[in-house]
């Protein structure tokens, strides 16, 4: 059975409110977590940050180490994921909800991932870790150590929220965003300011991309903006139609899943999907054209969708 | 997890060394463990990692960022006159948030602080993948810490002018 839903105020506005739930709604519901009824996840980039102290109950589920698999650089296998749902007491039936730090980048991409694996209840906690710790709220060492609960092994569905690079090639046109920082689109820097350069050959965007970076969706407390806030953004500034497809991506497909999180669940766009290849495999690949600067670009001949 | 610290020998300034004792020590304690227990002895290193001296903590500008890790860290080095004898210190600034780049840094403060100018600078760089860090913590994150390791080597290296 589902857990219930937040009816907070704050969420009535955007399109999918039952995607999120507030810190105050979890603290309610802390004596549901581990039972069949809510799994609350936690996923991180800092891989440690989980055992300095989570949410009370929650399991931690790691994007390198339980979901991607590093041979065929794909996620994991149907039954990999069934396995991992089943140690972590998850059924098809329980309502999950992810956390995460840097505004749950990172819990976006594991929902993202559970979303492709047609887990049904999938919920984000608004504002993350910090928004939790920022009010004091309990965390604790405890490893829970969840009785396995059975998890049939699902079907990967990737086609309605995935696109692949081919996808995004015949694209070209449509309406793409980039998330990545200003500099990253522009072409001046192939990473974020003080990460890791990880390997793109190549500076620049997917022609015709627009520049949207991912925190403008994200309060300064690591909460999602108003609907009032984020139309503005996306559908004025931008002139995006949510009625048409749209397809975003960053440098891993990290970022690009928490705007994606705001154009499906928040904004309501009809297809949405994640460039989980993103620059990493745009900015290397072989044929692949490319826009530098500041403009989305001109779509080379031939290209245009 | 003692601060031994007592010298292998090796005392010339040869650029690959031996794997200074304390470290070798801290290695074969991650090797010896199972997978989750290492994460558990990554975390006390977190946990335990020196806070910055005083003399540091109002001077920013003098630690230098190591940008190829996930989360922001800075150090220092001091290295007490030059040559290959000269000891050194080493000196970490990271937040609580980022408890796997803290404990990168705490396994390198307790395996190689106050050892030798050439010991610090001999120590083999492939070290860091000696641990079985790699398959708790992903190879990705893993390289946040040779580079650590290679910015203090650096540092060492042009403080106590070892040439080479």
């Amino acid at each position: 059975m589902p857990a219930p839903l937040d009816p907070a105020p704050d969420f009535a506005d955007y399109a999918h409110p039952e995607k999120l739930v507030s810190t105050a709604w979890l603290a309610e519901h802390l004596d549901l977590v581990g039972t069949e009824d809510l799994a609350v996840v936690e996923s991180d980039e800092d891989v440690l940050l989980y055992a300095t102290g989570h949410i009370p109950g929650a399991v931690g589920i790691d994007w390198h180490l339980d979901l991607n698999d590093p041979v065929t650089r794909d996620y994991v296998s149907p039954e990999a994921f069934a396995a991992l749902m089943e140690r972590s007491g998850i059924t098809p039936e329980t309502t999950i909800v992810v956390y995460g730090d840097k505004s749950n980048w990172w819990a976006a991409y594991a929902l993202w991932v559970f979303e492709l694996f047609g887990h049904a209840d999938v919920r984000l906690l608004d504002g993350g870790r910090a928004a939790w710790q920022a009010e004091g709220r309990e965390l604790t060492r405890e490893e829970p150590s969840p009785a396995p609960a059975p998890y049939p092994v699902p079907t990967r569905s990737d086609a309605p929220i995935r696109a692949f690079r081919e996808d995004v090639l015949g694209f070209l046109g449509g309406q793409l965003i980039d998330v990545r920082s200003p500099q990253e689109y522009s072409g001046e820097r192939l990473h974020m300011p003080d990460y890791p350069q990880e390997g793109a050959v190549r500076g620049g965007h997917i022609p015709g991309a627009r520049s949207v970076p991912w925190a403008k969706a994200a309060r300064e407390d690591g909460r999602f903006r108003s609907r009032a806030e984020l139309e503005q953004i996306y559908l004025t500034e931008q002139g995006m139609d949510p009625a048409e497809p749209v397809i975003a991506y960053c440098r891993i497909g990290e970022r690009s899943s928490h705007s994606w999180f705001v154009l499906t669940y928040l904004l309501g766009f009809a297809s949405a999907r994640n460039y989980d290849g993103s620059w990493t495999e745009w900015g290397n690949g072989v044929g692949l054209p490319i826009a530098i600067g500041e403009e989305p670009g001109e779509i080379p001949a031939g290209a245009r969708r | 997890m003692s601060a031994g610290a007592e010298g292998t020998g090796a005392r010339g300034a040869e650029t690959t060394g031996a794997v200074p004792a304390a470290l070798a020590e801290i290695a074969e304690d991650f090797r010896a463990m199972a997978p989750k227990d290492r994460l558990q002895l990554l975390l006390e290193f977190s946990d335990g990692l020196p806070e910055l001296p005083e003399r540091y903590r109002e001077h920013p500008e003098l630690l230098e960022g190591v940008p190829e890790c996930q989360s922001p860290i800075f150090l220092l080095t001091e290295v007490g006159g030059t040559g290959a004898d000269a000891p050194v210190r080493l000196f970490f600034s990271a937040p609580p948030e980022a408890p796997t780049t803290r404990g990168f840094a705490g396994i390198l403060a307790e395996g190689l602080d106050a050892l030798s100018a050439a010991e610090v600078a001999g120590v083999p760089a492939d070290i860091t993948e000696e641990m079985g860090l790699a398959e708790v913590v992903s190879p990705l994150r893993l390289r946040g810490m040779a580079a650590m390791l290679g910015r203090i080597q650096r540092q060492v290296r042009e403080k106590a002018q070892l040439g080479g």
